[in-house]
């Protein structure tokens, strides 16, 4: 069914989430918080080492040192071929997890895992580790994409081969693969256009910095039977990964979604759980891990940091022709940067005649890079929407108005592909035009920015199950990690499809034994294609409701109404009988015909592409370069906000995040490749003193192929920040930044330099 | 070295517990003691998530040794409400959705009490200022300092 322009009670409403008590008591679970009897605390030693040769590990010392009862290194894991797999966001070597996760021959980046312990303390694990002996033939290392890709630059794996060129490259080098989107005729676009504009762009690997580290509890049982507790974005993704690097059937994990501290697409992929589990076998034991900071930093995924060039077309008018775009994306130690979505996002927003988008996929000495939020999509996005604006200004026109004029409307055929069909794109354009902070007048001595932003948003796998209690009140499972009050809108959504209250209605995660097979918290899917299975397997038990009431009336099913949470007799031939409501079937479902419940499985398809334009206004100090966000909006089209403040939720943090891609945050290496700033103090995030209040505001274009028109709204909001920024600081002070983050000494670089 | 006796006062009752002399007061309260609702994002002073109150002052449990509480009175966030009467400022967090993830909302709340224990009635900019010890990376913070602000108004009797 659809309720798309149905009279709504719960959905839209902004109840109180179900798990809320426990997360502002502290009773909230989350992996770390986990414990077993007789657990030991697993350890992970590192490479200090950018890039080298490992020579042997001795790891006797630690085994014989009192309260170890378990070291492993890669010896210690099966070697796995090479084989491309789709459990998390995004393609993944199975070879090339097992080897990041405990490194083989070489140390690719420094803080790459060399060996494990498990110790009855934490103190004795950390004595272990410093006991292990490595010995290591330190390598020439790379750690910038552009230097990365020349020819004579340290090679990481002798055995990639540049894939999508033809012929096959004769030697191996660090370009993991070349990928290509055209549309249209590229030269006959610049030979048309009348005003031309270019500009090279270059972003740092910036981490997702959850605040939570990975941290997981693993046992591994006599019988084979393993028992996991791990915070991730998809429990169903640790089985399948750990199964495999493992060599252990999926039939004897069982994962257990502990609370997520926050993920980003940086829990997409795993990390310690396999690492965990083959201590635990070692050692007869439960085995706790839980990375430290510096850990997090160094050993698990930032997103690329890349060099883009941007060229665009266009007529005197404003109408750009012509559009092409070079995107170098470092993918870390092993290929599979987001290369891919980084050349399709940036002109998704526009129509365009003719596109050329070339990107490279590039291995360098750091560590292999993660999903984020849109992954690949605000570096593009930087790049293009700076672009934009210097052509605006070029052409001398309203940046807004650039934007409309070439805006991806229906019916826009993008260069990778797919035609644009029920977007939202002019309404938020129109949105923004229309918003007060559009329409005032610029502060004296400030600036004022605009960027807009584009994700695909996905829909995919998710189960859900809803069960009638004896006393009428309903249970939802999922197997949907929630990471951001997801509980609240699938109760939300069965509420509304029973017709009853949210709070006789409890969402829960379900582990991996426990529901069927859910793809990842991720892609912005959950609301989607989560809510899509919930409202199905509500309308299920719906369905059973009507029958219970029609057999207890004694009346074909199809006589039956279910309307605000009861069985009612359908029109007067239906028969006169009193309202049956749910309370009161529940209590007899056991007398006519058993439990009542449903259970459905989707994989959901038709997920509402995103759009978002976000309107900052900056004050630049051009004494100490600092820039000062005064006023931020974004506006985004959501398709329906369920619950409207977490949606508000997710569009102000990832604007905030974006902010401190923008400004602040970087990895910064030394010269020999170590990173020196693997902490809160050094790698700066933006905190509370650094950022206004910002205004989200929903725009809601329905999205049809969901039941209430949702559509994902997790991570368009984390791609205008850093281009309306920049573009906010040229209208300040005169000067484009092109490089990220624009931090005060950069900012008074240029801006001396501007004279 | 030998385990170090330690008497204090947590969440209102006397505590005792045996202690290595170079544990955090995090790591303490999380595994001798068995709080856990603090939590460790950093272990370096940097995000707040441990922020505990020691005396009524506000502190980063992973800067602290757990000796040094011998003889201090110790509130942590399980100290916060009044048996299962939510503290106005943990209510305000749920009613303005002032969390997502939930990872750091321990100290936050903690951080907020010291706050307006000191500050009954802080300006938006002080609030900010306050709470810039505790790293939030889900909320871009909006959520929280409306949360905290109208949190005040009520400790105040302002409104409810």
């Amino acid at each position: 069914m659809n309720y798309i322009n149905s009279d709504l009670k719960v959905v839209g409403t902004r109840p109180i989430r179900p798990d809320g008590v426990d997360k502002v008591t502290g009773r909230a679970v989350f992996a770390a918080d986990t414990r077993a009897s007789g657990m030991l605390w697993g350890k992970i030693l590192r490479s200090p080492h950018a890039h080298a040769r490992i020579l042997s590990i001795d790891t006797s010392k630690a085994e014989a040192l009192k309260g170890v009862h378990a070291v492993v290194t890669s010896k210690d894991f099966p070697e796995i071929a090479s084989e491309e797999a789709f459990v998390g966001e995004g393609p993944m070597n199975f070879r090339d997890l097992s080897t990041n996760i405990m490194a083989r021959g070489k140390a690719l980046y420094e803080g790459h895992a060399l060996a494990a312990v498990a110790a009855a303390t934490p103190a004795i694990a950390d004595e272990a580790l410093a006991l292990i002996e490595v010995k290591y033939e330190v390598l020439p290392h790379v750690i910038d994409v552009e230097d990365a890709m020349k020819d004579d630059a340290p090679v990481l794996h002798d055995d990639m081969f540049t894939a999508g060129v033809n012929p096959k490259p004769a030697k191996p080098s660090n370009i993991a693969k070349v990928v290509t989107f055209k549309k249209g005729d590229i030269d006959a676009g610049f030979a048309e256009a009348e005003v031309i504009f270019e500009g090279s762009y270059t972003t740092k690997p910036v981490h997702q910095a959850y605040i939570e580290p990975h941290a997981c509890l693993a046992t591994y049982n006599p019988d084979g039977q393993v028992t996991i507790h791990a915070s991730s974005q998809g429990h169903f993704m640790i089985r399948a990964y750990t199964a495999k690097l493992l060599g252990i059937d999926m039939a004897n994990i069982r994962v257990n979604p502990a609370e997520i501290g926050g993920g980003f697409g940086g829990k997409t992929l795993i990390y310690l759980e396999p690492v965990a589990v083959a201590l635990s076998r070692k050692a007869g034991k439960s085995v706790k891990m839980q990375m430290t900071r510096e850990d997090v930093f160094r050993g698990s995924g930032p997103t690329s940091g890349a060099a883009v060039t941007v060229k665009l077309g266009a007529k005197k008018d404003g109408t750009i022709v012509a559009a092409q775009q070079v995107l170098k994306f470092q993918a870390g130690a092993f290929a599979g940067s987001p290369i891919g979505p980084g050349c399709m996002c940036g002109f998704a927003l526009y129509d365009i005649p003719n596109i050329d988008v070339l990107g490279y996929d590039v291995v360098s000495n750091r560590p292999k890079v993660a999903a984020y939020r849109a992954p690949g999509a605000p570096i593009s996005s930087f790049a293009v929407e700076c672009a934009v604006d210097d052509l605006a200004r070029k052409l001398g026109m309203d940046p807004l108005v650039i934007r409309e004029k070439n805006a991806a409307v229906n019916g826009t055929k993008t260069h990778y592909g797919p035609t644009h069909t029920n977007i939202g794109y002019t309404q938020v354009l129109e949105a923004a035009k229309a918003h007060p902070h559009w329409k005032s007048p610029v502060a004296e001595g400030h600036g004022r920015g605009l960027a807009a932003g584009f994700w695909f948003n996905i829909g995919g796998e998710s189960s859900a199950t809803v069960h009638i209690n004896e006393d009428g009140t309903v249970m939802v499972a999922t197997g949907s990690p929630d990471i951001g009050g997801s509980r609240a809108s699938m109760g939300m959504m069965a509420a509304e499809v029973l017709g009853i209250p949210v709070s006789k209605v409890r969402a829960t995660v379900a582990d991996t034994a426990s529901i069927g097979f859910t793809f990842l918290t991720g892609g912005s899917r959950v609301t989607f294609a989560t809510g899509m299975a919930v409202t199905q397997a509500t309308e299920k038990v719906v369905e059973q409701l009507k029958a219970r009431a029609a057999q207890t009336w004694d009346i074909p099913v199809d006589a039956v109404e279910w309307k605000d949470g009861k069985a009612f007799p359908a029109g007067t031939n239906a028969g006169a009988f009193e309202p049956l409501d749910l309370a009161a079937i529940a209590l007899k479902q056991g007398r006519t015909g058993g439990p009542i419940n449903a259970e459905v499985s989707v994989n959901a398809q038709g997920a509402g592409a995103g759009f978002g334009a976000h309107i900052c206004d900056v004050k630049v100090d051009k004494e100490t370069g600092h820039v000062e966000i005064v006023r931020y909006t974004a506006i985004q089209d959501v398709g329906k906000a369920i619950h409207p403040s977490y949606v508000e939720g997710q569009i102000q943090g990832g604007a905030a995040q974006g902010i401190g891609w923008a400004l602040s945050e970087e990895y910064i290496y030394n010269d020999k490749g170590q990173m020196e700033n693997p902490g809160f103090l050094d790698y700066r995030c933006p905190v509370a003193s650094d950022l206004p209040m910002i205004e989200a505001v929903l725009v809601e274009v329905p999205n049809p192929r969901h039941p209430f028109g949702a559509r994902g709204v997790g991570e368009v909001p984390i791609i205008p920040p850093m281009a309306a920024i920049s573009n906010a600081i040229k209208s300040a002070v005169g000067v484009r930044m092109e490089h990220l983050p624009m931090s005060p000494p950069k900012v008074r670089a240029a801006i001396d330099a501007a004279g | 070295m030998a385990k170090q006796h330690v008497t204090a006062t947590i969440n209102g009752e006397s505590a005792e517990f045996l202690c290595e002399t170079q544990q955090t007061m995090l790591d303490v309260l999380r595994d001798v003691v068995g709080l856990t609702g603090s939590k460790e994002g950093c272990a370096s002073g940097d995000c707040g998530a441990c922020s505990i109150l020691v005396d009524g002052r506000l502190v980063c449990a992973c800067l602290m040794l757990g000796v040094e509480a011998e003889g201090t009175s110790i509130t942590t966030i399980e100290g916060i409400a009044e048996g299962d009467h939510l503290h106005p400022i943990q209510q305000k967090f749920l009613e303005h959705a002032a969390l997502q993830c939930g990872f750091c909302t321990p100290g936050l709340i903690v951080a907020t009490k010291a706050l307006l224990d000191e500050n009954p009635n802080p300006t938006e900019t002080e609030a900010r200022y306050w709470l810039a010890g505790n790293l939030c990376r889900c909320t871009g913070y909006d959520k929280v300092i409306r949360a905290v602000m109208d949190a005040a108004a009520v400790m105040r009797g302002e409104t409810v």
